[in-house]
């Protein structure tokens, strides 16, 4: 089969004159129901999609605990923020619909596929040009999805979670909750309560999935949260790529964007999930932009089975995120590769974390901090080696690259070693570019910017390379563009 | 020959230059002509390196007096990338090593800023490939070094080759070549040399900086220079480097006694 392919958004044009390519705003009507939280609200969002009511039940646990006294943010990362006022963040936004309901590609809102094509993914063009199935995500709602008939063949099941609860509740009751239970953190709790869409994936037994599955987020609607859900699951013997791109308009206010990512890896099925994350970053001076607060976790469950994180992380005001993997089955692996971008006044404190419970069990790290204007950037990472895990291997490297002199970063890593056959190993590096570097690269002709982007890319080379290829050469445009006017 | 023999392409003018308080050029005057070699020769910390980096607009340099003319204008004012695609080009004493940039795509990123200032077309990845092969076979350039990082882990002597390399790739006008020849094995020798020759002709000007004969003997210079303490002492033909060979610099260097001398004579101090 032909390498997937994925349509790049930045080959789109000129869209507007501001620094962030992707602030356009989409004039849709918008189902809003009104600002706050409470029983109702969550009541509202199970029943406007028409869920059965364990779904309901869940989500009123998860509320009923997030309201629970002393339950709070968690403090101990490096970022702050101001108190975040949840009773003014609307829970849920969903397009209207202006007919029925699209039954095909060609019946979806014009004005949506034309937003669609402004990111780049015009998604009447998928099938035919692409391998990738998309499924697109507009404030929280699923709204169209590609390719659908290809992996229905295969048994593959690939589209909104609000479809896989109605169609696959067996496997949704299963799996829910069971890597990020709803009791994990308080972002976590909140989405369990409120979340209105995300991703379903599910990939039957020994087979290994042709393409690249892909989903699209947008944030559209001003003062809506988003917390899309996602669950992944490979059965065994399965092979599953998946690709998660966000994008978010410029607004004033903040935005917040509490996800839960679950991913399920049974014997010898292997998951590689890879995130290009370019949520509103603020501006320059630091108003506005997205509070991206991610709880992403997969469970490498059986025996030889594989989780690879790979992420490119250049947006938001607030990253607050830590892909990790839980090796429970013997002689699995966990991986995380990341680029991390703080820009302006953007803070990152980010990371992974690997527990390593069965035999046999390794993981690598390879972490890459780039900081540039008063960006602070926060690589917070957790090895732990449980007593059962014998001869676990860790690898762990984190480079950091500053850009000016009023950046900052930093790496917290902690290790927890409770077996004695346990091998571990970690560097660490801290550079500048270099001004012999840009002096060579300058000299045989190249523009400065271009030597930094040269410089930075390169920096950022072996977790690149992780990336499906296309998503590479975005990954390093999507670099350039959140660095424009820093470097030079 | 051609009007643009009138005037020189390169024209150093009572160049001073210091680093912090250290004063390294005291007044260097240089004229290199279209067609030219010029050798410069010296001791270590006279002021070689420092005077091709201030041609090629190396950042950390003050300039205290005197200027810089390149197809007669100034060029102390421009960019380092901005005289490159003018076609100044510095082969460096110590090539810098560039982690996760491939050679390859550095050269034709590279090669394509100065064809685009040069009003030329794009070549496409396949003519790219073909030219830079045939280049690196004419110079015994190992293919692999083309796919790793710009001399990232290369040897001395391979660093020294790939500049020559991109010497011939990106074919400046104005080679500035620092101690090219320093660290490089017989054969490789005659190797950068057949580079520099081929590269050489009528409408190109090359400044070579050495510290050996040797290499002379392969590429045969218009002008050898003496730089000792920032000055160009004495300037000759080629014979004047077999003399340094034989002399050193010694016999060259301005008698610091001077002013005693003088003295001797009878005159008050
Ligand atoms: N950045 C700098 N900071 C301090 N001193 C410098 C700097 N650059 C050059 N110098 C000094 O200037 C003098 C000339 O240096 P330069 O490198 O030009 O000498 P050179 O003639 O090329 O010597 P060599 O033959 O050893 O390569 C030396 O004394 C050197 O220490
Ligand atoms: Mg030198």
């Amino acid at each position: 089969m032909a390498a997937p392919k994925v349509i790049s958004r930045t080959s789109t044009q000129e869209e507007l004159a501001s620094d962030y390519k992707w602030g356009f705003v989409t004039e849709i009507e918008a189902d809003v129901p009104p600002k706050g939280l409470n029983e109702d609200v969550v009541r509202l969002i199970s029943a406007k999609k028409g869920e059965p009511e364990w779904m309901t039940e869940w989500r009123l646990k998860a509320y009923r605990y997030w309201t629970s006294e002393e339950y709070r943010e968690p403090r101990w990362s490096k970022v702050s923020f101001p108190p975040i006022d949840y009773q003014d963040i609307h829970y849920y936004s969903a397009p209207v619909k202006k007919e029925k309901g699209p039954e095909s590609l060609d019946e979806v809102d014009p004005e949506l596929v034309a937003a669609f094509n402004k990111l780049g993914i015009p998604l009447a063009e998928q099938k035919a040009l692409t391998g990738v199935a998309v499924d697109a995500v507009f404030d929280s709602v699923s709204v169209a999805t590609t390719y659908q008939k290809q992996l229905e063949d295969l048994g593959i099941i690939f589209g909104p979670i609000s479809e896989a609860i109605q169609k696959h509740p067996e496997l949704v009751k299963k799996y829910l909750g069971s890597v990020v239970p709803y009791s994990d953190n308080f972002y976590a709790t909140l989405n369990s309560a409120v979340f209105s869409d995300g991703t379903f994936a599910y990939v039957p037994p020994g087979v290994r999935c042709p393409v690249e599955l892909m989903t699209y987020f947008r944030m559209n609607s001003e003062g809506t949260g988003q917390f899309e859900r996602t669950l992944i699951i490979a059965d065994k013997g399965s092979y599953v790529s998946y690709l998660e791109g966000c994008t978010a308009p410029m607004r004033k206010t903040t935005q917040l964007h509490a996800a839960v990512v679950e991913l399920i890896a049974l014997d010898d099925a292997e998951i590689k999930y890879s995130t290009l994350q370019n949520w509103y970053p603020g501006d320059k001076d630091g108003k506005g932009g997205v509070y991206n607060f991610v709880t992403k976790r997969g469970k490498a469950a059986g025996k030889n089975s594989k989780i690879s994180w790979t992420q490119v992380e250049t947006g938001s005001a607030i990253t607050w995120k830590y892909p990790s993997c839980i090796l429970q089955g013997d002689n699995s692996v966990g991986e995380f590769y990341s680029v991390a971008l703080c820009n302006n006044h953007q803070q990152a404190d980010t990371g992974t974390k690997m527990i390593h419970m069965g035999k046999n069990t390794r993981s690598t790290i390879i972490a890459k901090g780039i900081s540039a204007g008063e960006g602070q950037n926060t690589y917070r990472g957790l090895v732990k080696i449980m007593p059962t895990a014998t001869n676990a291997r860790n690898f762990t490297r984190c480079d950091s690259l500053l850009i000016g002199s009023k950046c900052g970063a930093h790496t917290v890593p902690y290790i927890e070693v409770r077996n004695p056959t346990a091998h571990m190993e970690h560097e660490a590096t801290t550079s500048k570019v270099s001004d012999d570097q840009l002096f060579y690269l300058m000299q045989r002709g190249i523009k400065e910017e271009d030597a930094q982007y040269m410089i930075i890319n390169g920096f950022c080379k072996g977790v690149f390379a992780e990336l499906p290829f296309e998503f590479a050469m975005e990954a390093s445009q999507l670099l350039k563009v959140s660095l424009e006017g820093t470097v030079g | 020959m051609t009007s643009n023999n009138s005037r020189p392409l390169l024209e150093v003018r009572d160049l001073h230059v210091s680093v912090g308080d250290n004063e390294i050029l005291d007044g260097m005057n240089l004229s290199v002509g279209l067609g030219e070699v010029h050798a410069i020769m010296g001791p270590n910390g006279s002021g070689k390196s420092t005077f091709t980096n201030v041609v090629a607009g190396r950042p950390g340099y003050t300039i205290d007096r005197g200027d810089v003319l390149y197809e007669g204008e100034s060029i102390l004012g421009m960019f380092p990338d901005e005289r490159a695609r003018k076609g100044i080009f510095l082969a460096m004493q110590y090539p810098v090593e560039l982690p996760g940039i491939r050679n390859r795509e550095f050269l034709r990123t590279a090669l394509e800023a100065l064809r685009e200032a040069r009003g030329e077309v794009k070549l496409s990845v396949r003519e790219f490939n073909k030219m830079l092969e045939e280049k690196a076979k004419a110079m015994d350039f190992d293919p692999d070094l083309m796919k790793r990082n710009v001399n990232e882990g290369f040897s001395g002597g391979e660093k020294k080759r790939n500049e020559i390399l991109q010497l011939s790739v990106l074919d400046p006008k104005l080679a500035l070549l620092d101690e090219t020849d320093s660290g490089l094995d017989i054969d490789a020798l005659k190797i950068v040399a057949n580079g520099v020759n081929a590269f050489r002709g009528p409408d190109k000007a090359i400044v070579l900086v050495t510290h050996y004969q040797r290499i002379l003997n392969f590429i045969k210079p218009d002008y050898v220079h003496v730089l000792i303490e920032g000055r160009i002492v004495r300037s000759g033909a080629s014979d004047l480097a077999h003399e340094l060979e034989a002399q050193g610099y010694e016999w060259l260097r301005e008698p610091a006694e001077e002013a005693e001398t003088v003295g001797a004579t009878g005159r008050p101090s």
